[in-house]
């Protein structure tokens, strides 16, 4: 049976895990200095996914970042670990290569929403259809940074951008309803200033097998400053956002006193006292993909303050988690199974081919 | 001599290619063609009739030409599919100028093939598709039937109901109307044995495989019309004579016949297995490059991934993610896909990793001619790619020489950590010959070292850019100790690979990216001369599928006295090393090219020779006649 290179390669450098360093944030930090502007959402991300790596339970040594082009694509720069800083919109293809071939890996993407909604969303949608077993950390700061201040596909229509000084007339994409729609088995959301939060949902994407798809808003302080104020601002957060739990009511505002409920498949936002209790809400549940759906088209509120009324809440947390399997397994299966069944490597064979003739 | 081996397990009328009648005349060389529908099998009339050819010890080309639809309009010229096959008992490198003998099984197949026939050429007619429907199909004039009107006295028609025939031949089968139809095409073939006198076991063999198990009715009936067809030949005897043509005498061992797409796929396999290396293929189905991601998906044993990507651009990236991890990381297209792919390539050639990219070269800009032959992305794969992003380009000369060529461009990426492209051509691609295969141990060893693991106590950081003598860098693959780094398609500085914007640095890194391509010619065979002398009067330089032709045409005019010599370039980026030397040897190089003039361009810009060039597309290869007529007139002309 053929055993290549690399079959060898990972059995002998298969990491002891009982015997792992004791890493700490700042040893994923490569010596590069950081190039973000000052204030950039960036830097939080970066904090902690550097935090976050620690606690995955792996040698640094099997750890990949790529990304693509973008602000946010010069990530790999900045980690301890192995990385590739690719082209515009091909680090899920380059991902899948490499997880495919290498198994053995922790592999992840990061990417922006230009990046993988724009020039890259067919590898986008095929990565989630596929279900290659990899991380993709989706920055989402519904501009381009660094072309300097276009709109993206994420930027709500009207934007006034360089390149629409009358306003954009894209309708914009629903980032998490598009990957559900493209069958992602791992949908969540998370934002760049919460980062206890942003590092639960950085470790539950590691611990999902599958595709993880997680989007973080992300804050670009030059070109598009306060997009995502609504729920990152601390006093507007509790209305405009809410947490998702697994088994936990839909529950938000300031005193914890509304909450979304279910009318057949339509949701409605209620006032928890008199007339609605915590029982009679949405309980999350990851596994359902419908109401994952009604969830991710909270996104279709409009992003204005209006304190008081009862108007959805923008959902954080894991939306959707479910088991498929992985594209990689399948492959690799395949090729096992052939090794196993299909008869000896003989080259020899295989050259001579069915029919021959001898000259002599 | 010839022995059969492995002839199959029947022994039908082997006997019968003894016989030989007082009528049988030898012949050197034989050109046929068969012509018909692109639903009326030609296709496989014409492989079967190659492999029983090939098996029979003659020397052969082919040359398969079909529309891209797959079942362009019914009976319509542009729906004409076909298949030429020249074979003989001497040298065969070319599928033949004139065909011999044309089958058309209607009349657009004769409409469309007639020029290709020579004077008092035999015409095998199946009349069935002559009847008005076809023949105002064909746009052939209302009352106008070619087999009726004397417009064919200068060949020998033979005209014969097919569908007649086969109808009867199954007469006491339960089989429908469409798959009677379906089986005319071997009373052809069973008719074409007989005719040059070839035996129907290979056939019969291929028929059981076929449909043996699932159909056993069809694989019967089929057979059925074969044999039918070879008597028919035998008890009516409709021709002039039957023609034998005698074994080649090819060198002695073990043949088989392979396509060019075969020969590279078990090229990528063998050189996969000599490095011990597993083999990832990223693919996205493209005319006339996906049988290659046909052949290597049957090949998982031998440790090869296929992935059929989403697009050419997933298919390349995919193939550069699995080379980072560490694999042969392989993407084939053909012209429009390689287009596609040239940002991912320039970043292989940035990461300094290896990566083999083949391109089936197809005719025409944009979409072009999808299944007819040209060499014009020779330009494309030196230079079309942003920015100095400077690979190797290699290029096979025949079917065959895809094996080798394959496992050169292997071989080489490996031990230089450089893309390679590799330039084959529809005609070469779905053309066959006789491969006198190797043995695996004939086969070079590839030797590959991973970076190694760098503990604690190794104080130098790692250098992922650091370079030996030949300013290749080191293989350092995810998942060892002490080595993590980071590679991108920003211009890097030299050893680190941090970005760098320094412009002395991207002076230098152009430099270092150019001299490594350059160093490859020192890892490559040197040029030599494929007939004639080292230095002369005229060197006719060649390059990839046009090999046939200009050896062909070389021995004719060397035989009338020239002095004419032949070189065919395999190795195109680098040069090998003494090719400027041999060039200058010559007072006059002309190049022939199915092209508008590129390689003789690179000639002139690199050596300031005064390089002739004899080009032509068409979508198919150059006839020998043809060329031999253009190379005369550039011989008469005086050298300047």
């Amino acid at each position: 049976m053929v055993e290549t290179l690399i079959d060898n390669f990972i059995k002998e450098h298969e990491a002891d895990l009982n015997t792992l360093p004791k890493y700490s944030g700042k040893d994923f930090s490569s010596d590069q200095d950081v190039r973000w502007c000052p204030g950039c959402g960036d830097y939080t991300i970066l904090k902690q996914v550097q935090n976050a790596m620690p606690e995955l339970g792996l040698a640094k040594k099997d750890i990949v970042f790529i990304s693509g082009i973008g602000c946010s694509s010069r990530f790999p720069y900045y980690m301890d670990t192995f990385g590739m800083h690719s082209i515009h919109g091909r680090a899920p293809a380059i991902a899948t290569g490499l997880k495919v071939s290498r198994p053995d890996l922790s592999v992840w993407i990061i990417t922006g929403d230009g990046d993988s909604l724009s020039i890259g969303a067919n590898h986008f949608v095929q990565l989630l259809r596929r279900n290659v077993n990899v991380n993709l950390l989706l920055f989402n700061n519904q501009i381009y940074g660094l072309t300097k201040g276009q709109y993206s596909p994420a930027s709500p229509t009207g934007s006034v951008t360089k390149s629409t000084p009358y306003g954009s007339i894209d309708h914009p994409f629903n980032p998490l309803a598009l990957s559900l729609g493209a069958d992602g088995t791992f949908v969540a959301r998370a934002m760049d200033r919460d980062p206890k939060h942003l590092k639960e949902m950085i470790l539950r994407s590691h611990q999902h097998k599958g595709t993880s798809m997680l989007e973080i808003y992300q804050n670009c302080i030059v070109f598009n400053d306060a997009a995502f104020e609504l729920f990152t601002d601390k006093k507007s957060r509790p209305q405009e956002a809410i947490y998702l739990e697994h088994g936990q009511p839909l529950v938000f505002g300031k005193d914890k006193n509304k909450g979304v409920r279910l009318e057949g498949f339509t949701p409605e936002v209620v006032e928890l006292g008199d007339n609605f209790s915590k029982d009679d809400l949405w309980i999350h549940d990851e596994n359902d993909k419908v109401k994952a759906y009604i969830l991710s088209r909270f996104f279709d509120q409009p992003q204005t303050d209006g304190e008081g009324e009862l108007r959805f809440p923008r959902p954080f947390g894991v939306l959707y988690a479910d088991d498929r399997p992985t594209y990689d397994e399948g492959v690799n299966a395949q090729v096992e199974y052939a090794k196993v069944h299909h008869g000896d490597a003989d080259l020899d064979v295989l050259l001579r081919g069915k029919e021959t003739w001898v000259v002599k | 001599m010839v022995k059969k081996v492995n002839f199959g397990r029947t022994n039908f009328n082997t006997h019968l290619i003894q016989i030989m009648s007082t009528k049988d005349q030898i012949r050197e060389d034989v050109t046929i063609r068969f012509a018909g529908d692109s639903g009326d099998g030609m296709q496989l009339t014409g492989s079967l009739f190659t492999n029983t050819t090939a098996l029979l010890g003659n020397d052969l080309r082919t040359l398969p030409e079909f529309p891209a639809e797959i079942r362009a309009p019914q009976g319509t010229v542009p729906g004409v599919s076909s298949f030429q096959l020249q074979f003989g008992s001497r040298e065969i490198l070319t599928p033949g100028d004139e065909c011999d003998a044309l089958v058309v099984m209607n009349s657009a197949a004769l409409k469309a093939n007639l020029s290709l026939l020579k004077k008092g050429g035999t015409i095998i007619a199946n009349t069935a598709g002559f009847d008005k429907k076809n023949l105002s199909l064909a746009k052939y004039p209302d009352g106008v039937n070619p087999l009726e009107d004397g417009s064919l006295s200068e060949y020998e028609v033979i005209k014969i109901d097919v569908s007649k025939l086969v109808k009867e031949a199954l007469s006491d089968t339960d089989l429908g109307y469409k798959d009677i139809e379906r089986s005319k095409n071997m009373f052809v073939l069973g008719l074409l044995y007989w005719m040059y006198n070839r035996p129907l076991d290979s056939t019969i063999d291929f028929l059981q495989q076929k449909f043996g198990k699932k159909k056993p009715e069809i694989a019967a009936a089929n057979i059925n019309v074969l044999k039918a067809g070879f008597f028919y030949g035998e008890t009516v005897e409709l021709f002039n004579s039957r023609v034998t043509v005698k074994q080649a005498e090819l060198q002695p061992g073990e043949y088989r016949n392979i396509t060019g797409n075969e020969a590279l796929v078990l090229g990528l396999v063998a050189a996969a297995r000599k490095s011990n290396m597993p083999l990832f293929f990223g693919s996205y189905p493209i005319t006339p490059a996906s049988d290659v991601l046909h052949g290597l998906a049957a090949h998982k044993k031998f440790g090869i991934t296929t992935f059929q990507a989403e697009d050419e651009i997933a298919a390349v990236s995919s193939a550069i993610g699995a080379s980072f991890g560490g694999s042969i990381g392989v993407t084939s297209s053909s012209g429009p896909g390689i287009a596609l792919k040239g940002e991912a390539i320039g970043l292989a050639v940035m990461l300094e990793l290896p990566l083999i990219v083949l391109n089936v070269q197809r005719a025409g800009p944009s979409t072009g001619m999808p299944t007819k032959t040209e060499q014009a992305d020779l330009m494309q794969a030196v230079y079309g790619r942003n920015g100095e992003s400077p690979l190797v380009v290699l290029a096979p000369k025949s079917p065959a020489d895809c094996f080798e060529m394959a496992f050169e461009a292997v071989r080489i990426s490996l031990e230089h950590m450089i893309p390679v492209m590799f330039l084959s051509d529809g005609y070469i691609a779905n053309g066959s010959e006789p491969w006198k295969f190797p043995k695996s141990d004939d086969l070079a060893e590839i030797n590959v070292a991973f970076e190694g693991p760098r503990t604690d106590e190794d104080s130098a950081t790692f250098m992922p850019y650091s370079r030996d003598e030949r300013l290749v860098r080191k293989w350092a693959i995810p998942g060892t100790e002490g080595i993590e780094h980071r590679v991108g398609g920003l211009e890097k500085e030299d050893g680190t690979g941090n970005v760098s914007y320094d412009p002395d640095n991207h002076q230098k890194m152009t430099n270092i990216r150019r001299q490594k391509r350059d160093n490859v010619a020192f890892n490559i065979p040197e040029q030599t001369i494929d007939q004639g002398v080292t230095s002369g009067d005229t060197l006719v330089l060649g390059w990839g599928g046009t090999y046939g032709s200009i050896r062909t045409v070389v021995h004719q005019l060397r035989k009338e006295g020239h002095d004419v010599s032949h070189a065919h370039l395999r190795y195109i980026n680098p040069f090998p090393k003494n090719f400027e030397a041999l060039l200058k040897g010559f007072d006059r190089v002309i190049v022939p090219e199915i092209n508008d003039g590129q390689l003789v361009r690179l000639i002139r810009s690199e050596f300031n020779i005064p390089a002739i060039p004899i080009n032509k597309v068409k979508g198919r290869p150059f006839g020998v006649a043809e060329l031999k007529e253009a190379i005369e007139s550039k011989l008469a002309a005086e050298i300047l």
